[in-house]
């Protein structure tokens, strides 16, 4: 019996995992809630079929039949009786694929449903993080931004979806399905999230070495909050004022950083690596793979491959006391 | 007997498996090669100019890994915006036998690391040695001078020729023709 209950905990508890904030059965938005109510519908039927189906099973193994009869003796009552039987086995059957088809016909009508978007988004995937730029019908009201997007809750919000080097995709189980970026042609997607939350997304398509730590967070907040974040993020890097991060700055503008990197207010004007001109406001460094504080930042210069080995940020030559301060000013990048 | 021989014949087999080794992590200490290379053979004296290798660059030229790198690097620090995909635009072909500065990897490495007159810019402090290793390694395989095995394979934007995997194996010839604009190096 002991041993029983304990196999049942271990069996269950991998079910704790889908209330975390990357999981289909947390769902928070319309086409996620139309994925979960189609998996526990499907779970709920098919469970069903399966324990009368099993049932079955063990009343035809418990009736026994007397041995003397003969097995190939007709009768018209069991023949009607078969007859019966077969007939409402093959109705159930035909009702439940009909119904289920046409509950994924539904869900799908859901998730592919189209309303006038708000915001849009151009989101390229690149080996291994997410590019990401709010477009805007006025070129001064466009920015890029890397990893971390935030949506106006309760609004629909499309996606472009893009890739710069080989399949990606987008995939925020909390919000919708999944959706590939293919390079050289565009797709899209829409999300919309009912509640303010954090929910973390993940690359779904195997794309190289570090897949797994590609990740992205949507920050859905309300109305204001969010116009607050995009003014903040289509402002300049403001310069620091203390002398630690003012030489942390003139490490940085002196360095190789430049070559990828984009502060915008600053001569470094990269496009290949993600746009660190708000990188101390996101709440994760390296796609998700690090919590943004100047230690870990000091550690992602310091040695990028011993995090993320083979991520295309290259080792670079630094002196021991210029960590510090470059770690400082990137922090403060807020 | 036999089963034996089929049995370590299978074995040696697997030890073709071993992947090719690819280093992430350049060593920052070791960071700038001392290579002394020189333009001409012409020196002085009996014995020919003396040279030194550290041997990174046979490395360098040899790994698919650190090559296909340098394919990246080529496009994303904007070496095509001078020299095209190879053939050559503002500044010289790169995937023809003729060097003004030398066609070897050390060579291609210095004009990189020190740029040249005339328009070449110095990326020294800007791309790190390591990276610049590995674009001086893919500018030789545009020449196919490096193993078949090793060269990249198609990019994905337009390109001039086969890819480099594919090109016919070029001879390097030390100094070339000179362009008179490059002849009287400042």
């Amino acid at each position: 019996m002991r041993r029983l209950s304990r196999a049942f905990i271990i069996v269950l508890m991998p079910l704790g995992g889908c209330q975390d904030w990357q999981s289909v059965l947390n769902a928070q938005g319309p086409s996620a809630s139309a994925l979960a109510n189609m998996f526990w519908i499907f779970v709920a039927v098919l469970g069903a079929v399966w324990v009368l189906t099993m049932i079955a099973f063990l009343l035809s193994l418990r009736r026994r039949r007397h041995i003397d009869t003969d097995p190939l003796a007709t009768s018209p009552e069991t023949e009607r009786r078969m007859t019966i039987i077969v007939s409402v086995a093959i109705s159930l059957t035909l009702l439940t694929v009909i119904s289920l088809t046409g509950l994924s016909y539904a869900a799908q009508k859901v998730l592919f449903a189209r309303e006038n978007e708000a915001l849009t988004l151009l989101i390229t995937g690149q080996q291994w993080w997410w590019k990401i730029t709010y477009e805007d019908t006025q070129p001064s009201r466009v920015f890029t931004t890397a990893n971390e997007i935030h949506i106006p809750v309760n609004e629909p919000v499309l996606i472009k979806l893009e890739s710069s080097d080989v399949i990606h995709s987008f995939w925020v189980p909390s919000l919708t399905g999944k959706m590939d970026a293919i390079t050289g042609r565009q797709n899209q997607i829409q999300i919309q999230a009912d509640r303010p939350g954090v929910y973390r997304g993940q690359c779904a398509e195997f794309c190289g070495l570090q897949h797994a730590h590609m990740g992205l967070l949507v920050v859905a907040e309300g109305k204001e909050d969010f116009e607050r974040w995009r003014e903040q993020q289509l402002s300049s890097a403001i310069p620091p004022a203390d002398s630690e991060r003012q030489h942390g700055m003139e490490i940085f503008l002196s360095k190789p950083c430049i070559m990828c990197h984009q502060v915008r207010g600053t001569d470094a004007g990269g496009k290949v690596a993600p746009d660190l001109t708000h990188v101390g406001s996101r709440r994760y460094i390296g796609a998700g793979t690090l919590e943004t504080t100047r230690g870990n930042i000091a550690a992602w210069i310091v040695d990028p491959h011993g995090i993320k080995p083979g991520v295309n940020m290259p080792t670079i030559q630094l002196e021991p006391d210029e960590v510090q301060p470059l770690a400082s000013y990137l922090e403060g990048l807020k | 007997m036999r089963r034996f021989l089929i049995l370590s014949l299978t074995t040696l087999a697997l030890a073709a498996c071993e992947r090719e080794d690819r280093e992430y992590r350049a060593n920052p200490m070791t960071s700038e090669t001392n290579e002394k290379i020189t333009l001409s053979p012409l020196s002085a004296g009996p014995s020919g100019p003396t040279e030194q290798r550290s041997g990174v660059g046979k490395e360098y030229e040899e790994n698919a890994y650190h090559i296909s790198q340098g394919q990246r690097l080529y496009v994303w620090f904007n070496c095509n915006g001078c020299h095209a995909n190879g053939g050559g635009d503002s500044g010289p072909p790169l995937m023809d036998d003729r060097w003004i500065y030398g066609g070897q990897i050390e060579n291609i490495v210095q004009t990189i690391r020190e740029g040249r007159p005339n328009g070449m810019p110095s990326f020294r402090g800007k791309v790190p040695d390591a990276q610049i290793w590995q674009i001086a390694a893919y500018v030789r395989s545009m020449g196919r001078n490096v193993p078949k095995a090793a060269a990249p394979s198609r990019k994905d934007d337009l390109s001039p020729g086969p890819a480099e995997q594919r090109r016919p194996p070029g001879e390097v010839i030390d100094g070339g023709q000179i362009p008179s604009s490059a002849q009287m190096p400042q």
